[in-house]
């Protein structure tokens, strides 16, 4: 896969900021936007910070990753439920994978998910760590 | 709308093909059912296939193929929607053949993953996931399918040794299919032994990759007979989707496609899940035949693992599964899946099954799953004489 700078620029606000959406309509909380509401169907632009606060639905330790993750192995990925609502995929970290628990409080920082070669953009976004 | 039917069948083995290329693969499955269903020609050819960019640098496969078999200027094209996309080629076939748009219509599905490291494959298949909100995490398609069955384990209360009969009766399948990747049989010790790829998927969870290619010819049904001595009916074909990422699912544990796909197809089909006699299901991941079972109306929510642990899936159960080996032994060559489900379907509907035959099939459905549950295509298959 062709690595391009513009594809992570694009989702700077979600990377960084959790940046969602919410419905004028009905009032649903978003992540990732997607600007027509799933569940309402309607017309949603309305940016939303979201608090970055969740718990863990389900997680997984991973030993063998695709490309671009082989220094991390062995790490552990979760569906985070977050507390307006939505669910996001993320890595969680400064935790042992042993440690980790299914309704487990987490919190959203920003870590280096990957860096391509000596040479290749580092990108940066949202990991989760327990709730300090 | 006219009546479809299947009167040709052809498949490669399953495996590790360094002798052959893409185009090679497609073409011995496509020469096999051409000959089977007594054809030279046809009037379009549809090529199901998920990753042959990634993996070989050939794109533009339907041209490919046509060229290859001399079915020169007919209509061709490639199919694609990740794992599922040899059912979707069966699909479009058979709307072509239904709508009167074709008469003699070749589908072929087929995959090359041997080539590459397990590492570019990964990744490759990672692609039929959200690229910018799941693969950008370090998710692989293993680790989703993990975060579905770890999430299953702690509603239902299952333990992980519980899914393993669903691995042990695919491997037994495959004994009595000479194209099944696998010929080795394996037990619950086995299993439980195996090592963690993406916990709680172990080895013994996850079907093979894999090279390999299936293919059949479509006719309308009302001439079928005359074209060939066992013709199989398409009695349904259905296609539904759900959000591409797990996480945008309102309920990631009801593998919402397939329960929509499936009541589409028994609708169409005028039956329900009580007569059909085999099921041809996804079993990408033990997970996935748990998720499949229940969505399809088998179990209730929660109880799909209840089939495997009460041996009700074995050929002589309530309902078998994965007859000919599945995708955990038979293999699961992406693209080619879906076509190796409805060919081994159509040898158990015409009695060509071997020690393995069903006695008295007369319908069997197959499902075939693409990605982590998005596309999911079910299709209903009858006996016709």
């Amino acid at each position: 896969m062709i690595e391009k700078v513009a594809d992570n620029w694009r989702l700077r606000g979600q990377r960084y900021r959790l940046e969602g959406e919410v419905c004028p309509h009905c009032g649903a909380v978003i992540f990732p936007p997607r600007d027509i509401c799933p569940e309402c169907g309607k017309p949603a632009k309305e940016p939303k910070p979201l608090s970055g606060r969740g718990e863990v639905y389900s997680f997984s330790t991973v030993y063998s990753p695709p490309e671009g993750f082989e220094a991390y192995v062995p790490y552990t990925v979760a569906l985070v439920k977050l507390e307006e609502g939505p669910m996001v995929t993320a890595q969680l970290t400064d935790v042992a994978p042993d440690e980790v628990e299914i309704g487990m409080k987490v919190e959203m920082v920003t870590r280096k998910l990957r860096a391509r070669g000596e040479e290749g953009t580092i990108i940066y976004g949202y990991k989760f760590r327990p709730m300090l | 709308m006219r009546k479809v039917a299947i009167i040709g069948i052809g498949q490669t083995k399953v495996g590790e093909h360094w002798s052959l290329g893409i185009r090679d693969l497609a073409l011995q499955a496509s020469l096999a059912a051409l000959r089977d269903a007594n054809l030279e020609k046809v009037d379009a050819l549809y090529v199901g296939n998920m990753m042959s960019g990634e993996i070989t640098g050939q794109e533009h496969l339907g041209a490919l193929v046509a060229d290859a078999l001399g079915l020169r200027g007919v209509e061709a094209m490639k199919i694609e929607a990740a794992c599922a996309s040899g059912s979707a080629a069966l699909r479009v076939g058979t709307l072509a053949v239904a709508s009167g748009m074709a008469d003699l219509v070749l589908v072929v599905g087929v995959e090359k993953m041997l080539d590459t490291s397990g590492r570019e494959t990964t990744s490759a298949l990672a692609m039929a996931a959200d690229a910018e909100y799941e693969v950008s995490q370090g998710v692989s398609f293993v680790a989703l399918n993990a975060l579905l069955m770890r999430r299953y384990m702690h509603e239902y209360g299952w333990k992980r040794e519980d899914f393993a009969n669903f691995a042990v009766v695919a491997h037994e399948n495959a004994m009595n299919n000479p194209n099944a990747m696998f010929h080795l049989r394996i037990t619950p010790e086995k299993y439980a032994k195996a090592p963690m790829i993406a916990t709680p998927v172990g080895l013994l969870d996850a079907s093979p990759v894999s090279d390999g290619a299936a293919a059949v010819v479509l006719a309308p049904a009302d001439y079928a007979r005359t074209l060939s001595p066992a013709p199989v009916l398409i009695r349904a074909s259905a296609v539904a989707t759900a959000p591409v990422a797990v996480h945008d699912r309102k309920d990631p544990l009801a593998l919402e496609a397939a329960r929509l796909s499936a009541r589409k197809a028994y609708e169409a089909a005028g039956v329900g899940p009580e007569a059909i006699d085999f099921f041809e299901l996804h079993d990408a991941f033990t997970i996935m035949s748990a998720l499949s079972l229940e969505a399809a109306g088998f179990a209730e929510r929660g109880r799909g693992v209840a089939l495997a642990v009460e041996g009700e899936i074995t050929r002589t159960g309530r309902i078998p599964i994965a007859t000919m080996g599945g995708l955990k032994a038979r293999g699961h060559p992406v693209g080619a899946t879906g076509m190796y489900q409805v060919v081994e379907a159509a040898l158990q509907l015409r009695g060509l099954a071997g020690a393995n035959q069903i006695p008295n099939a007369r319908l069997g459905m197959t499902q075939n799953i693409g990605g982590s549950g998005a596309t999911i295509i079910t299709h209903i298959l009858e006996r016709m004489v």
